[in-house]
């Protein structure tokens, strides 16, 4: 079986091709980069828009099939930007139609966590899903990936994008901070919170914008900034790790690339005995590929979705889908068992 | 006696101690190497202080928590009374559904009396609830504190739906509306809180609700 899939939640439209054996054989993606400020929606939509046909083309030529040998098209119905899942998805819907294949409605934060476990080679892992849009400590119990942690108001990379852009880095700002960081030495206090299992941000980055007016040094506050926005993720994803108990721990997203949140997340699951792994930003980012092999996952449970119910799901939250391919090993084994 | 290792827990280590005489918890800080030192020093004696304190003064309101014995801040360590019990976290899913009710009205109550008297928990999960006999202790209040603010109140509540929701999700529903109702037969501004608690799951990123809401 060979699944297309469409990626087209926020700035990126990519396309991937998976196979049921678990082989990836596209990975085709296109960023929307601002020319300043941060995502227009509109504008990212746009871009979308633009680069779909070359990028499906691309996506197929590169996997040496045709569209027609394709057994579905997932797609990424949420949760995201409107007007990008609204393009993505009509041209999902337009292919499903036209060449008559099934739709398959794709998760994005599930599809993260499925592509992570696959490239990883992880079983029943503790996933910390930290990009611009989502900061998220997932793990499977009961059917569904179930929520022990996330952002109550910003998402890390967001809280780091934004303060790159208004101490005037490039976009995206991640990798410039992280750099500037190295350089960083002298520690400034900045609110650190959490919330039980939950982060906010949103407060640490008033701070870190209110030193950086009062003219504190640019590396000192890139320094401060990642270690207590990543004390905060590692001590919820710790939390986490303790009360679930999972062996296996994922670091993915947009910002599993910075070195520093790597090195203090493998220390956590160190601590608790656990393996660490972090997905090559390939597919840590946003991209086609997680949304094929979700699709692959999906479709051999005969999850597909009528074009005319195909609604975009802008907030479609991680712990609302069945992930009913989870697990599958251990209900055999009670069935044998019984 | 030698230290005996009880519980790696997220943040600090329990060990089994006897302190002249009486089995006790050593509570102990420990250094997280992924932190830089000075936060990490902040954090540990911050909340080792908090902690003690609080679990003095909830006990003093009439919620069940263990008895501290010493506490020094330096070395990051509380020393406090040894509970006999089972964590709520395990017993919850095990006990018949009258049982299961009565439990969680007793969860309710002391939260009640917790936020009545201007403390929250910080970290409400079934895993920092020992229940031994007709009680129901508290423990470990290291990200609690003294507030009368409605906000921490409903944080508190909503992390424990939360909770409930991802590690107990079959009995999620039921345990949450006896947790209530215990809440509210001791707090007067529970309604205000539950108000909050939809306001703060509200603020949480993709929610469905939160477009219905605003369209009204």
């Amino acid at each position: 079986m060979l699944i297309l899939g469409i990626e087209c939640t926020a700035h990126t439209f990519g396309c991937g091709v998976a196979s049921s054996d678990g082989e990836i054989l596209a990975n085709v993606n296109s960023e929307y980069i601002p020319d300043k400020g941060g995502i227009h929606p509109r504008e990212a939509a746009r871009h979308h828009a633009n680069v779909a046909p070359s990028i499906l083309k691309s996506a197929l030529s590169k996997a040496g099939v045709e569209i027609e040998a394709v057994n579905g098209i997932a797609i990424s119905l949420g949760p995201g930007l409107g007007p990008c899942l609204r393009t993505g998805a009509t041209v999902a819907r337009a292919l499903a139609a036209y060449f008559e294949k099934p739709l398959i409605p794709v998760n994005h934060c599930v599809a993260h966590i499925e592509i992570a476990k696959l490239i990883c080679d992880a079983e029943d892992p503790l996933v910390v899903y930290v990009s611009g849009g989502n900061t998220i400590i997932a793990a499977y119990a009961g059917g569904r990936y179930r929520v022990f942690g996330e952002t109550l108001d910003i998402a890390l990379g967001n809280c780091l994008d934004v303060f790159a852009r208004r101490a005037g880095l490039p976009h995206p700002g991640g990798p410039y901070i992280e750099k500037l960081a190295r350089e960083g030495e002298r520690f400034i206090p900045l609110p650190y919170v959490v919330k039980g299992q939950d982060v906010s941000f949103s407060g640490l980055l008033t701070a870190a914008l209110k030193k950086l007016d009062e003219g504190e040094r640019l590396e000192d506050l890139c320094y401060s900034l990642q270690e207590v926005a990543f004390s905060m993720v590692c001590e919820v994803a710790e939390r986490a790790i303790a009360h679930t108990m999972k062996k296996e721990l994922l670091l993915t997203g947009g910002v599993a690339a910075n070195r520093r949140l790597q090195e203090m997340l493998k220390a956590v699951a160190e601590e608790h005995g656990a393996t660490f792994g972090v997905v090559p930003h390939e597919y840590a980012r946003d991209n086609g590929a997680m949304i094929a092999w979700t699709g692959v996952l999906a479709m051999k449970h005969g999850i597909t979705i009528p074009l005319e119910e195909s609604f975009i799901k802008p907030r479609w939250r991680l712990d609302a889908v069945d992930v009913p391919w989870v697990g599958e090993s251990e209900v055999a084994a009670i069935e044998e068992g019984s | 006696m030698k230290l005996q290792l009880l519980k790696k827990g997220a943040e600090a280590y329990l060990y089994l101690d006897e302190w002249f005489g009486l089995k006790v918890v050593k509570k102990v800080r420990v250094v997280k190497s992924y932190r830089v030192g000075l936060l990490d020093e902040q954090l540990r004696k911050f909340r080792t202080a908090h902690e003690a304190k609080l679990l003095s003064s909830a006990k003093s309101f009439g919620v069940p928590t263990p008895v501290v014995f010493d506490v020094d801040v330096c070395k990051f360590t509380i020393v406090m009374e040894f509970i006999e019990g089972l964590l709520l976290k395990k017993l919850l899913p095990e006990v018949s559904d009258s049982e299961r009710i009565r439990l969680c009205r007793l969860v309710g109550r002391n939260i009640g009396l917790l936020h009545s008297n201007g403390i929250f928990h910080g970290d409400l999960t079934t895993s920092n609830m020992i229940v031994q006999r007709d009680k129901i202790y508290f423990i470990d209040f290291g990200l609690g504190g003294f507030s009368k603010e409605i906000e921490y109140f409903g944080v508190d509540l909503h992390l424990l739906l939360r909770v409930l929701e991802s590690s107990h999700h079959e009995i999620a529903e039921e345990c949450f509306s006896a947790i209530v109702d215990g809440y509210s037969s001791v707090f007067d501004k529970a309604d205000l809180v539950l108000k909050k608690v939809k306001e703060i799951r509200m603020r949480g990123r993709y929610v469905v609700e939160r477009r219905a809401a605003r369209r009204r």
